[in-house]
């Protein structure tokens, strides 16, 4: 009976996860156009905040269509999407801390070796 | 299974979403993901893959901010030149525009999976190993010229010394990722076209070995951003 419902539930997940090819096709469009923009960003050559703006726009937008359209995250279950998700998130506290600790040790070569 | 009450609560709980959904995903009486167990696997190795590369990617970051001396600029270093001009990141771009294709014809590929249509399926995966196989012998000429032009993990030409060690283990891990990936494709492909999974019942291995090239194209998202572009 565990197996029948487990046969039924996979069955179900595969009818699930069948998209037209058209969308596929869009978002690989998409994609293209992106990446386009990015590489866009850096051929005009803007700088300064303006230019980390749109590279952190244009990479977000990427990682977000391969990850929920490509990887079919988007038609998952949220039992599955918060356990792959939400982890990453810890990241945060690493990139804030090396942040930090960079800035720190830039200061310190400033202050000890003069600049060099 | 001897118990009759548990069954109509599992489905009572399957069928509800969001936050109640999670709640009853993980604790009814039944398996937490409702997914092939080698889905929820690859999964669980992407996320762990995800820690690998944002470390080397923090401790690029974390090199940069803290370095005194400048940092080559990689739009110069990464110029190829063409008929007498030098066009910015150049390889980096169709690198980019290869692997991002590789993406699109591998999700084409998970499609025809769940239809099984063996033919489109085998080709299509073969299409997007070939473009990863493409993508790693442009990343084999980029290192060769880099070598060429004296870059060391431990120094080079133009700047800051951590440019050199930044680079090869960032791009050589993904690249081994690439690779790996590349005959991971070749051989799931070949067992569409014999019929491994006719046999076996679902196309599965199809969309989890989509998962993890898709996951190779995202961290090469991210590395065009941080280490190309920034």
């Amino acid at each position: 009976m565990a197996q029948a419902e487990l046969d039924a539930g996979s069955d179900a997940h595969a009818e699930g996860q069948q998209h037209p090819i058209k969308l596929y096709l869009w978002i690989w469009l998409l994609l293209f156009i992106l990446s386009a923009f990015s590489y866009l960003v850096d051929y005009i050559g803007f700088e300064g905040y303006l230019r980390w703006t749109l590279i952190l726009t244009f990479m977000f937008l990427k990682a977000g269509l391969i990850v929920a359209i490509f990887m079919h995250m988007a038609w998952e279950r949220l039992a599955l999407i918060t356990a792959i998700l939400v982890p990453p998130l810890a990241l945060l506290v690493l990139i804030s801390l090396m942040v930090i600790e960079a800035d720190h040790t830039f200061l310190t070569r400033i202050v000890f070796f003069g600049g060099a | 299974m001897a118990n009759d009450v548990a069954p109509a609560s599992v489905s009572a709980f399957a069928e509800s979403e969001g936050w109640e959904g999670i709640v009853g995903d993980w604790s009814a009486d039944k398996q937490t993901f409702g997914v092939p167990w080698g889905k929820a696997m690859m999964w669980i190795f992407l996320l762990s893959d995800t820690f690998i590369f944002s470390c080397f990617l923090t401790s690029y970051m974390k090199v940069r901010i803290s370095t005194t001396v400048p940092w080559p600029n990689p739009s110069e270093v990464f110029a190829l030149h063409v008929g007498g001009t030098s066009v910015p990141l150049l390889l980096i771009a169709i690198m980019t525009f290869v692997l991002i294709s590789s993406s699109g014809t591998m999700a084409m590929a998970v499609n025809f999976g769940y239809r099984r249509d063996k033919k489109k399926t085998a080709a299509l995966m073969l299409a997007t190993a070939a473009f990863g196989a493409m993508f790693v012998s442009m990343q084999a000429f980029e290192w060769t010229k880099l070598i060429q032009e004296g870059v060391r993990p431990w120094g080079n030409p133009w700047g800051a010394p951590q440019f050199g060690s930044a680079f090869f283990m960032i791009t050589g891990f993904h690249g081994l990722h690439v690779s790996a990936g590349v005959i991971y494709l070749s051989v799931v492909a070949n067992r569409v076209r014999t019929g491994f999974y006719d046999k076996k019942g679902n196309y599965d291995m199809v969309e989890i070995a989509g998962l993890y090239w898709h996951f190779v194209d995202l961290v090469w998202v991210f590395i065009f951003a941080f280490f190309y572009l920034w």
